[in-house]
């Protein structure tokens, strides 16, 4: 197969993502694949089992200090997603972007994005806009949390 | 808490919010130290003092021994003990795209609501200086956030991560059986660096040959011919009680201050930079310094070890 990956600039640190699921749905191929498509971007991964709560979502992003949190969603899952976001707030976690892929109806895009998701990939979309969409909100996500510790 | 003072900085604010227990300032100082940052020599400094009073355990062991499983259970027997954990769990990064999968905490998921317990993973490669310097600085992060212990989880499978294993105050290797021969597990140099020997999975079939083979290593060795050989199934949490209690045997029988503890972990860091230092010096080519010291071991006029003295003389 022929290896076409983007060109994606990483610092020598590169991106941290978390990848999970929230809600009942378990079908889980799709954040795998977008897990590894990230990970071979030379980004670093981190996944979860499926069924995640919320609180633990919040835990994970923290403890992790991630810069992206990719969140999968094919049965209406995203439904949750304001709740998460309003969390993430809560926590102090205001500067890390959050995205989301799978089936999402165009009203319910409009409903997540006016909730502070950073963008919903839907089915279709190739490998690369992916990675060089979390790249972008890594990096974004980073400068804006560096100003919070003067350096 | 005291007042902030008139002149205080932001990493001495930070730092006082670590102290207080604040998980996002934790998270911060563990990604400032790991990175390396500008900020990080204040905050190593300001940081100083605290350090030195937590227990280092390490895990190492071949992928699939289940060491995150064991960690998790293990962080189960030390809160029951009311004490906090903090865990550093290193996972390779690929060498090509320098990308990592960082899954162990999946396993480690008993704990994500209780603010005893902080894990953080980190990737092997991607470290300039050092992954060990780094895990280093981040066990100072952790001990200076107050917790009782701090478990390192790495796979025994590279050099860089049993260096890494080498840091903890107390070593446990795992095995489990059907991983590959026995003799492999006696190769690999990582039963002279153990504390503590792990037959992980006992409750599957072959458990008791690994067990035997292990314990039959361990009579042969002539370094650590009494060092413990332990049975435990981490998914019931069969065995784990009593490998922490085997811990705090160990450390009990231990002279150590806190200034010993971080000193070894110097010794570790500076035994290694020399090393890397060797190491560069002699693979630069070409070098004729070089080329005369490798004439003179092969002429026998020099064995190695005096050549390595002369080398370290002139670096």
């Amino acid at each position: 197969m022929e290896r076409n990956m983007s060109e994606v600039q990483l610092s020598s640190f590169p991106p941290r993502v978390l990848v999970t699921k929230i809600g009942f749905d378990g079908h889980d191929r799709g954040s795998r694949i977008v897990a590894s498509f990230l990970r071979d971007a030379g980004m670093e991964v981190i996944e979860t089992a499926p069924w995640q709560e919320i609180s633990q979502v919040v835990r994970l992003a923290l403890e992790e200090d991630v810069d992206v949190v990719g969140v999968s969603s094919l049965s209406a899952d995203h439904l949750l997603m304001p709740k998460l976001m309003a969390a993430l707030q809560e926590a102090g976690l205001s500067h890390v972007k959050v995205v989301v892929g799978g089936i999402v109806p165009d009203d319910d895009e409009v409903m997540l994005l006016n909730a502070g998701v950073a963008q919903v990939f839907h089915p279709g979309v190739g490998r690369d806009e992916i990675v060089e969409g979390v790249a972008a909100f890594a990096a974004q996500a980073r400068e804006q949390r560096n100003g919070e510790l003067v350096t | 808490m005291r007042e902030p003072e008139a002149d205080s900085t932001p990493q001495s604010a930070l730092i006082e919010r670590v102290r207080a227990g604040e998980l996002a300032a934790v998270a911060r100082l563990l990604t400032e130290l790991e990175r390396l940052s500008p900020a990080a020599p204040q905050l190593l400094a300001e940081i100083a003092p605290f350090l030195g009073r937590a227990q280092v355990v390490g895990f190492t062991g071949p992928p699939g021994a289940g060491k995150s499983t064991l960690v998790n259970a293990y962080i189960k027997a030390l809160r029951a003990e009311g004490k906090t954990v903090g865990v550093l769990a290193v996972d390779p990064s690929s060498p090509v795209s320098g990308g990592a999968l960082l899954g162990d905490r999946i396993r480690m998921n008993d704990h994500t609501d209780d603010d005893g317990v902080f894990i953080r993973s980190l990737a092997s490669r991607g470290h300039v200086g050092g992954l060990t310097p780094a895990a280093v600085r981040m066990i100072d992060a952790f001990d200076a956030a107050g917790k009782d212990v701090i478990i390192l989880e790495t796979v025994g499978a590279g050099q860089s991560e049993i260096d890494v294993a080498e840091v903890a105050d107390i070593r446990i290797v795992l095995n489990a059986p059907g991983l590959g021969d026995d003799i492999q597990a006696m190769k690999s140099g990582i039963l002279d660096i153990a504390d503590i020997l792990v037959v992980n999975k006992a409750d599957l079939d072959g458990a008791e040959k690994t067990f035997r083979h292990l314990l039959s290593a361990v009579h042969l060795s002539s370094i650590k011919a009494d060092t413990p050989v332990m049975k435990t199934v981490a998914t019931t949490g069969e065995g784990v009680v009593e490998l922490a209690q085997q811990v705090l045997g160990i450390a009990a029988s231990r002279s150590e201050t806190p200034k010993t503890r971080r000193r070894n972990r110097a010794r570790r860091l500076l035994a290694w930079a020399a090393a890397d230092m060797i190491e560069r010096r002699v693979s630069k080519r070409p070098d004729a310094g070089i080329d005369a010291v490798c004439d003179d071991i092969l002429s026998g006029r020099m064995t190695p070890d005096e050549a390595a003295i002369e080398l370290l003389k002139s670096s």
